[in-house]
């Protein structure tokens, strides 16, 4: 008696999986070869699949409705005397048929000269008669010769400051390749009457970034409350005029890109992203804001949000939102974020656990201004009140941090006037 | 020509065959289906014809081009059922093309079973060619060339019948109507009545016949080679059936026809009907039958042990023929 | 010896191997009574009769198609395609059928039909009838595209194509067909098909091209002599499969490589004879190859001093050596 593996055949030339839709045996059956065994659906064929041999059913090991790869184990089959692989196959496939190396000390190539290293050689005046060279049979390769070059130029009385510049985007190391785990769709029935809807575009773009965001980044959360009835008076007494003389509005939100800002630069820590060996902590101070238009959401940046006045802020937000709308937001509108603010808010949430916008390291939802009692000094106080949640990655922040940058921004937020925050 | 009256041994060694590429083409589904082996194409509903029409050849002299569903024709001609399941495995020594081709690609030169391709139609003009040599040599043969009703629509089926029309050539074109062409049905792939009608364009005598009716199929292949080896030319022969299975076993035809269909059709299957017939005419007993099935049975369950067990084409063998020798 | 143009030795080669060969035969378009469009096949029908001399229908895939099925029962088949621009229905034939025939029979069968069509232009013959197609034929294993250059070679070739026991594609270049004139030996030989042919030496440049391409460049290299220029001519003379080593050995010997074709620059033949000469030749390479084609436009148009601006000639060739030597 031998135990043998029923596995998943490939049911069509490009199909790579089957669903087992019924099993028409069950664990103690007997059968005999080629009696079938389970009902399989795939992308081509629905089909039943019959067994390769005669025997008892062991064990069912895929459940009915689930997927599985083609060459996984269904079940398991008993079978009468020892069992013998089938395969005359003579498995040749890996003999490879590597070639002998060359000699490594055989010098035959050391005075062949490409192009490239002629030309290094001449434009830096490296004598190429006294490098040894790497490649086979000792040519002395391009690198070789850049080497070479490299190590003539260095001079050890000429110092360089050891300024780190920013890389620009082109330039930034490669992100470690993140690789989600391969997730089993189950297939979702559709009824009657249902709207199919495919998934294209921008809605499968922030699907596959939220998926990497949310798989990858080890989430934490983090809520503070703000009293900001003095931002919410300055910005009344101010905003007439300020729509009056600039034709736009003076918004709560250019307020708290501000004081965000602020704390960033005190708290640059916040303003990194993950790298795997390492993290990059950006100079600029760059918030991706989120905007909503009809369904579709966009993400543009505005940049160096601490050199702006609070007009400035306002200004941007204004024109970034006017080109949401009319479609008319570019690629670079939308690119060197480092950290994204949510003005959740405006849909009159109070609270909310934003999901960090790949490959940034937090991202802060400034949530509804909601007028609440609170007690000052011991009395109540009819307060305007902001509740802010931050979400950061834990790999990179610790609260030790992120509760010191949320209390400088509620400081911040807190101490608002024409004379902490002027408009212009 | 007179009715062609065939004896009792005769027709039962044609049911016998057709028997026998049915039961082959059902193992070779569940050998898919258990994921033994990775593709079939069927012959299912055609074998009456196909081996009706083989039968009124000449196997020891003329050519045949079969498609891809002549599993019938071809065992008619020699092909053994250990060759068809070498071929079904792709194993080194599937005589067909030693495992580079899909099933139902077959060729075989020592039984002149010209070898094909998957394009569909290209093997008419090679049908034209093959009776045009053999006319030049002044040789007593046919070319014999099958294909579905969807080929009928390609140029080389009209430029073949042209040709082989013009220079009456002895070749029969045989035109295995079996309803689909994968899942477009018949009249959404031509407008004429009849695809034989298509012969009067090419100043060819064409015929219809009924494909389920074994004898009907040889009579009229019996007079098409009788026409080609007098000097009168080609001949277009549609014979009709339906395809009994999925256009392959990478195929669902429950997307595009229905279970009633199929099982209507299931129900005045050729094969049935021949074993009927065989049967009231006191041809064949239930006896003979059974004893039939298991000698098929057998000779069935060893071709596939042995093809399973066979060893596979050696990659080292990838670059050969190429060329001949003399090339490169 | 008789002085023949080459067109006048493609009618003796063919007229040679049908007395030879009882299984050769001819068939196309016109090729019976009116002995060809270009009088290729002049004077067969009288002597081998209709049966070996066949006009066709006017229909490609069948001229191909029909010579393929006689070929694999053991004829001998010669195709005529009246102009390479019409093969076009027939590439199915050509590429799926008779190049494939050995391979997937696993030697089974075979298919011996040699498919003959004038290319090229400048002969007034606008987009239709000018066409360079060696290129789509190209990457065809199992198939062989022979591109003979003079008298005497399309002779030779042409008899080993017949006799070849593989598909081969014969092109002939139709302005070459009256323009040149050498002595053709009378009596019978053959070369080898894969086996390209140092049409003149040299060893300042060498220029590597085929068909009517080398009688421009052997008379650039002729006036180039006069300067001091000395030029290697290297004819592929099969542009499929190519002769490697022939190709290495051609472009080390002078280390600056003129490559020329009539087709349209990109993916051409020529591509992959730099492909070859940059995989072995970096050593000896003393100067960027260097492709000289036609502009990578469809076709060559109608209107003379369109059809002159995209045809190769001696002066354009001329200036592309100079300019290499310069180098």
């Amino acid at each position: 008696m031998g135990l043998q593996r029923i596995n998943m055949p490939q049911l069509g030339e490009s199909v790579t999986e089957g669903t087992i839709s019924t099993w028409l045996v069950k664990e103690g059956d007997t059968i005999d070869k080629y009696d079938a065994i389970a009902e399989v659906m795939t992308d081509k064929v629905n089909a039943e699949v019959p067994s390769s041999y005669s025997g008892v059913i062991k064990e069912l090991i895929a459940k009915e409705g689930e997927t599985i790869e083609v060459g996984q184990l269904m079940c398991y089959i008993e079978i009468e005397g020892a069992e013998e692989p089938v395969s005359g196959d003579s498995d040749q496939s890996n003999e490879t048929s590597k070639e002998k190396s060359a000699e490594k000390n055989q010098q035959s190539m050391k005075n062949r000269y490409s192009p490239a290293v002629m030309r290094i050689a001449q434009e830096n005046d490296v004598d190429l008669s006294q490098l040894t060279g790497s490649g086979k049979g000792g040519r002395i390769t391009r690198k070789d010769v850049e080497k070479a070059v490299e190590e003539k130029n260095f001079e050890p009385d000429d110092v360089v400051d050891t300024v780190v510049e920013t890389p620009t985007e082109a330039e930034q190391p490669e992100l470690e390749e993140f690789t989600p785990p391969i997730i089993r769709r189950k297939p979702v029935k559709v009824n009657p009457g249902d709207r199919e809807i495919p998934v294209t575009g921008l809605r499968k773009t922030i699907a596959q970034n939220m998926v990497r965001s949310k798989t990858e980044i080890p989430h934490a959360w983090m809520m503070i409350e703000v009293d900001v009835t003095n931002l919410v008076a300055y910005r009344n007494a101010e905003k007439v005029k300020f729509k009056e003389n600039e034709g736009y509005n003076l918004s709560y939100f250019a307020f708290f890109l501000n004081a965000v800002a602020k704390a960033l630069k005190k708290y640059p820590e916040l303003n990194s992203c993950w790298a795997g060996d390492k993290i990059i902590q950006r100079k600029d101070i760059n918030l991706s804001i989120a905007v909503a238009h009809g369904h579709e959401l966009y993400v543009p940046v505005i940049k160096n949000v601490d050199e702006k006045s609070i007009k400035g802020i306002a200004k941007e937000i204004h024109q970034l939102s006017r080109k949401a709308r009319t479609g008319n937001l570019t690629k670079d509108d939308m690119e060197g974020g480092t950290f994204t603010v949510n003005n959740t808010g405006s849909f009159g949430s109070v609270e909310s656990m934003g999901v960090i916008n790949y490959p940034q390291s937090a991202i802060l939802q400034v949530e509804s201004i909601v007028k609440r009692p609170v007690i000052i000094d011991n009395m109540f106080a009819a307060r305007d009140m902001v509740n802010l949640c931050l979400s950061l990655d834990h790999r990179v922040l610790d609260g030790v941090i992120c509760g010191a940058f949320m209390s400088h921004v509620k400081a911040i937020l807190e101490n608002i006037s024409s004379d902490t925050t002027p408009i212009y | 020509m007179d009715k062609v009256i065939l004896s009792n041994e005769e027709q039962l060694e044609m049911y016998e065959e057709m028997l026998l590429a049915r039961r082959i083409d059902e193992r070779m589904w569940l050998l898919n289906r258990s994921g033994n082996i990775p593709f079939v194409v069927s012959c299912q509903g055609q074998e009456v014809m196909q081996v009706a029409a083989s039968a009124a050849l000449d196997k020891n002299a003329d050519y045949i081009l079969p498609y891809y569903r002549d599993l019938g024709v071809v065992l008619h001609f020699g092909m053994t059922v250990k060759e068809v399941f070498l071929q079904a495995y792709a194993k080194a020594e599937d005589p067909n093309s030693g495992g580079r081709q899909m099933p139902g690609h077959f060729g075989q030169k020592k039984n002149r079973i010209v070898t094909g391709s998957s394009p569909v139609t290209t093997q008419v003009p090679h049908a034209a060619g093959i009776a045009l040599a053999a006319k030049m040599e002044g040789k007593s043969l046919v070319s014999f060339v099958t294909m579905g009703e969807g080929s009928t629509n390609q140029g080389d089926f009209h430029e073949g019948l042209n040709f082989a029309g013009v220079h009456k050539l002895p070749a029969i074109f045989m035109v295995e109507n079996n309803k689909y062409a994968i899942s477009v049905p018949l009249h959404k792939q031509v407008a004429c009545e009849n695809i034989a009608d298509r012969a009067i364009g090419y100043g060819i005598h064409g015929v219809k016949v009924d494909g389920n009716d074994a004898h009907a199929v040889y009579q009229a292949v019996k007079e098409a080679r009788e026409r080609a080896l007098n000097g009168d030319g080609p001949t277009l022969i549609e014979a009709v059936s339906y395809r009994l299975t999925p256009h392959s076993s990478d195929d669902d035809d429950m997307t595009y026809r229905t279970k009633e269909e199929v099982d209507q059709q299931k129900s005045i299957d050729g094969l049935l009907q021949y074993r009927d017939k065989l049967i009231s005419d006191g041809i064949l007993t239930q006896e003979k039958e059974k004893e039939m099935e298991e000698k098929i049975k057998q000779v069935i369950n060893e071709a596939t042990e042995y093809a399973e067990k066979a060893p596979s084409a050696d990659p080292g063998t990838l670059g050969d023929y190429v060329y001949g020798k003399e090339g490169q | 010896m008789a002085v023949l143009n080459y067109i006048q030795a493609i009618t003796q080669a063919l007229k040679e191997e049908m007395e030879r060969d009882g299984k050769v035969f001819v068939l196309g378009e016109d090729v019976g009574p009116r002995g060809g469009v270009f009088r290729a096949t002049d004077g067969l029908y009288e002597q081998f009769g209709e049966a070996r001399v066949l006009d066709t229908p006017l229909a490609e895939s069948a001229i191909a198609g029909v010579g393929i099925g006689a070929a694999m029962y053991g004829m001998r088949p010669v195709a005529e395609m009246q102009f390479a621009d019409f093969i076009m229905p027939a590439v199915n034939q050509i590429i799926s059928e008779a190049a494939k025939i050995r391979y997937r029979s696993n030697n089974d069968w075979s298919c011996p039909i040699t498919i003959r069509a004038p290319y090229g232009g400048g002969v007034h013959g606008g987009l239709y009838h000018s066409q360079s197609i060696e290129a789509i034929f190209a990457n065809q294993p199992g198939l062989k595209v022979v591109m003979p250059s003079s008298p005497y070679d399309v002779k030779g070739l042409l008899k080993s194509s017949i006799r070849d026991e593989d598909p081969v594609l014969f092109l002939e270049h139709k302005r070459a067909y009256r323009l040149l004139k050498e002595e053709v030996p009378e009596e019978d030989y053959t070369i080898p098909i894969g086996k390209a042919s140092v049409k003149r030496e040299g060893n300042d440049v060498t220029v590597i091209t085929y068909g009517l391409c080398v009688h421009f460049a052997k008379q650039a290299a002729e006036k180039l002599e006069q300067e001091g220029i000395s030029t290697e001519i290297l004819d592929l003379r099969t542009v499929y499969p190519l002769d490697q080593e022939a190709i290495i050995q051609a472009a080390s010997k002078t280390g600056k490589v003129l490559l020329i074709t009539e087709d349209n620059k990109e993916g051409s033949i020529i591509g992959e004879v730099a492909a070859i000469i940059s995989e072995h030749c970096l050593f000896d390479l003393d100067a960027p190859i260097k492709r000289l084609a036609a502009p990578d436009v469809p076709a060559m148009p109608f209107a003379s001093p369109l059809e002159k601006a995209f045809m190769m000639n001696a002066d354009k060739i001329e200036g592309a050596i100079r300019e290499l030597a310069e180098f």
